[in-house]
């Protein structure tokens, strides 16, 4: 028999990845079995074969006042039935090596341990260190499925709706218009809306390639508003079922030389601007690269407005030939 | 190249929470300019770069990068780590410099992503 290499597709990889991220979000005590039924060390073996046989479980944290002393699992009462104890106290059969983890541990931190041990299930404690519940493969499962889907749900609701504005609405153009006001010197929040914009051309259902495409122009037009006005200015995005066009304007001080600011290399940066890793001379040859039509204009009275489309309807004429 | 496996081979010290050690990493690119990353680099790939603030995660999320690798030991401020951490995207830090970094991660094997100057910035 041939063995075959199992096939991953590029959708379950993606929910194998989503999966991995929620084990990095989810805190234990939002999966784990917080009532737990604790039995005492004076317990006879027998009487907690019925508890287990009565509440369906297969493990047991064992207490005494208050306090976790040991874990008694299914294994633990076989191994006391074939030695014949049953008699016996639950003390004598339960482990007491005890692997705990915190209840505001990440889900990954028990999966680590789980991973690491030969355990089936680990007691969760608090802060100061009480009991608050059980954790199992079988709870980390399930609540990872039940936040999958809440997320899928989410994101599927979000992009459904977005991606059916045009279609819902009729009319003889429908456009979608995004203003961001961008102020002067913010290098801080630099890129927040070009990252805003780039993630509502997503949920409106516009490619990967379409989206970084015009992220990339619009995230050196944002440095450029930034970096060289004197008081900020607007970005405007124009979104239609067929192009999408994005300006950039300000009042101010304008560009003297609009033919030598498009030229490679050609930068008036300051130093500051440079050490931030801007200021290289490549951001209006970069925008050109990435748009299918652009226009510059600037007067020292009027500031400069920069124009830039992306057609969405004809991607084989788009520049996109690489990679 | 699995993101564990690059990390190992740079011995690389993990700065974000968000961290998968099987985030696939099709390529890399060393820059310090954030215009000549957005110019040149292919998505999927991981930036090596000694530039820490704030504007690389933006330009690493822009540009579909999957993670950023620091050099020379230097660690980025903290809003800059909790931006990459509230956007997904892996940081690493190494004290290798740009040199041996790209060398060490272009002998195992990771291709370059770099597309040469003519070529066009969106793939």
């Amino acid at each position: 028999m041939t063995k075959h290499n199992p096939v991953i597709s590029d959708e379950y990889a993606e929910t194998i990845t989503k999966v991995e991220e929620l084990a990095y979000e989810i805190r234990i005590n939002e999966v784990m079995t917080k009532n737990v039924f604790c039995l005492s060390s004076e317990m006879k073996i027998k009487t907690a074969l019925d508890i287990f046989q009565q509440e369906r479980i297969s493990g047991a944290p064992v207490t005494q006042d208050d306090t976790l002393i040991g874990i008694l699992s299914i294994e633990d009462l076989i191994r006391s039935l074939r030695e014949g104890k049953s008699g016996e106290e639950v003390s004598q059969y339960m482990s007491t090596d005890l692997v705990t983890v915190r209840e505001t541990d990440f889900v990954v931190e028990a999966l680590q341990t789980f991973a690491r041990t030969r355990f089936g299930r680990l007691p969760v404690l608090d802060k100061s260190g009480n009991l608050v519940g059980i954790i199992t493969k079988g709870d980390i499962s399930n609540g990872l499925l039940k936040a999958l889907q809440r997320y899928y749900h989410a994101e599927e609701l979000i992009r459904y709706r977005a991606s059916h504005l045009f279609e819902d609405i009729i009319s003889d153009r429908t456009s979608l218009i995004l203003r961001y006001d961008i102020q002067k010197g913010d290098y801080i929040h630099g890129g927040n809306a070009s990252s805003n914009i780039k993630r509502a051309l997503l949920r409106l259902g516009a490619s990967p390639q379409i989206a970084r495409r015009c992220g990339i122009a619009i995230y050196e037009a944002e440095m450029n508003l930034i970096i060289h006005t004197d008081n900020g200015g607007i970005l405007r995005i124009e979104i239609e079922p067929h192009k999408i066009t994005m300006e950039a304007y300000d009042d101010g001080p304008g560009i003297d030389d609009v033919e030598l600011a498009m030229k490679a290399g050609y930068s008036t940066a300051t130093n500051d601007v440079r050490e931030m890793g801007f200021g290289a001379g490549m951001g209006l040859v970069n925008i050109k690269r990435c748009v299918d039509e652009m226009k510059l204009v600037s007067s020292s009275e009027r500031g400069t407005n920069l124009y830039m489309t992306i057609q969405l309807n004809n991607t084989d004429h788009s520049p996109q030939t690489v990679g | 190249m699995k993101l564990g496996k690059l990390v190992e081979l740079i011995n690389g010290r993990i700065l974000t929470e968000k961290f998968s050690e099987d985030t696939e990493i099709a390529g890399a690119m060393g820059a310090d300019l954030m215009s000549d990353v957005l110019a040149s680099i292919r998505p999927e790939a991981v930036l090596i770069t000694g530039l820490c603030n704030p504007q690389v995660v933006r330009t690493a999320l822009i540009a579909d990068l999957r993670a950023i690798i620091f050099i020379r030991g230097k660690n980025p401020a903290l809003e800059t780590i909790k931006l990459a951490d509230e956007e997904n995207l892996p940081l690493i830090m190494t004290e290798f410099g740009m040199f041996d970094a790209c060398g060490i991660l272009y002998q195992a094997g990771l291709p370059s992503f770099e597309l040469k100057s003519q070529d066009d910035c969106a793939s």
